[in-house]
């Protein structure tokens, strides 16, 4: 991307962010945000094939190829060891990934929560994500609403009306 | 007919629902696929699974796979256009809309909470994943191995995986 000089730092970050916070898989957001970027829909059209036409037709050949195999004990060890090392990957990757938010115990309280849900509550996702995302958007919900608030409560200093009620 | 349209909504489900990626929808899809709709097995779903590792690009192209298996061509379309442009739709409304949410308070806010979710979801999809594949001894090894090699130097992961696959076949 820096080398076509499509985007700089600060665009590629933009792009980051409303990827990963929106639904979807974060490089298909990403081809979709900087191919609108550059060149609008057509862009976004073309980049998201261009993300996905190859990988999908690698996997379709490996999928035909699986289908007239599956029962072969060689080809279902090969795919277990697969998946083995699979959890080996995922387990780094969400490591890594959640270490920029492993600061504050409101974080680790909603991973924690988010997993026992899923994973051991088997609540289906939407309910989690219904109950479990205001909850923690409001834990970080704007700090500039609080001390405004606050002032409604004082009398004094406040403007001219007070001023006058005063006299 | 019913199975396309229930692939269809199943799948689109899944694509709106994907906060964190795919891997935070893993758990939900294969709920839905082994035990709401009985279309695969377990070991069926973690084979198919194993079949994204390997290709080039997304993981989660896999789902291409589900959708032939199910449902022939026809049903890889189907679930490929469910579960991909839901997610590019949102994203190009959302991308139009994000600079006049600059000023916005709370758009900070959903971005911070949204993320330990996602990292929750994350957890969930690597657990369920870890609960078919870890099997023994070695299974278990092998995720170690590939999980402490991807903390010490960011190797290809493609590769890794194919290694991870080949050991297990010969580690008799």
């Amino acid at each position: 991307m820096e080398e076509e000089g499509w985007l700089d730092d600060e665009g590629f970050l933009g792009a980051m962010e409303i990827s990963e916070t929106l639904p979807g898989l974060n490089a298909v957001n990403m081809a979709i945000i900087m191919g609108d970027n550059l060149r609008g829909l057509a862009g976004a059209a073309v980049s998201v094939i261009g993300m996905l036409l190859p990988g999908g037709i690698v996997v379709m050949v490996l999928g035909i190829l699986y289908q007239s195999n599956h029962s072969n004990p060689d080809v279902k060890r090969f795919l277990l060891g697969i998946a083995a090392a699979a959890v080996g990957l995922l387990s780094a990757v969400t490591l890594q990934i959640g270490r920029r938010q492993f600061r504050q115990l409101p974080d680790y309280a909603i991973i924690f929560l988010t997993f026992l849900a899923v994973s051991f509550l088997k609540l289906p996702l939407l309910v989690v994500l219904l109950g479990l995302g205001p909850i923690s958007v409001w834990l970080y919900r704007p700090k500039v609403s609080k001390p405004r608030a606050a002032d409604e409560h004082l009398p004094f200093h406040r403007g001219p009306r007070h001023h006058l009620f005063r006299h | 007919m019913t199975r396309l349209i229930h692939l269809f909504l199943v799948f689109s489900l899944l694509s709106v629902l994907a906060v964190g990626g795919g891997t935070a929808v893993l758990p939900e899809m294969q709920h839905m696929t082994v035990h709401t709709f009985h279309w695969l097995t377990d070991a069926q779903f973690r084979s198919i699974y194993s079949l994204g590792q390997v290709a080039p690009g997304p993981n989660m192209l896999m789902v291409l796979v589900i959708g032939y298996k199910l449902a022939g061509w026809a049903g890889m379309v189907v679930v490929g256009i469910a579960f991909f442009l839901p997610d590019c739709l949102i994203t190009l409304f959302v991308n139009r809309w994000w600079v006049h949410l600059g000023g916005w308070p709370w758009r900070t806010s959903i971005q911070r909470g949204l993320a330990p979710v996602a990292i929750g979801l994350m957890t969930s999809g690597t657990f369920a994943i870890a609960k078919l594949s870890i099997v023994n001894v070695q299974t278990l090894a092998i995720a170690i191995v590939v999980f402490g090699i991807l903390l010490w130097r960011h190797l290809n992961p493609g590769v890794l995986v194919l290694v991870g696959g080949a050991v297990y076949l010969l580690w008799r």
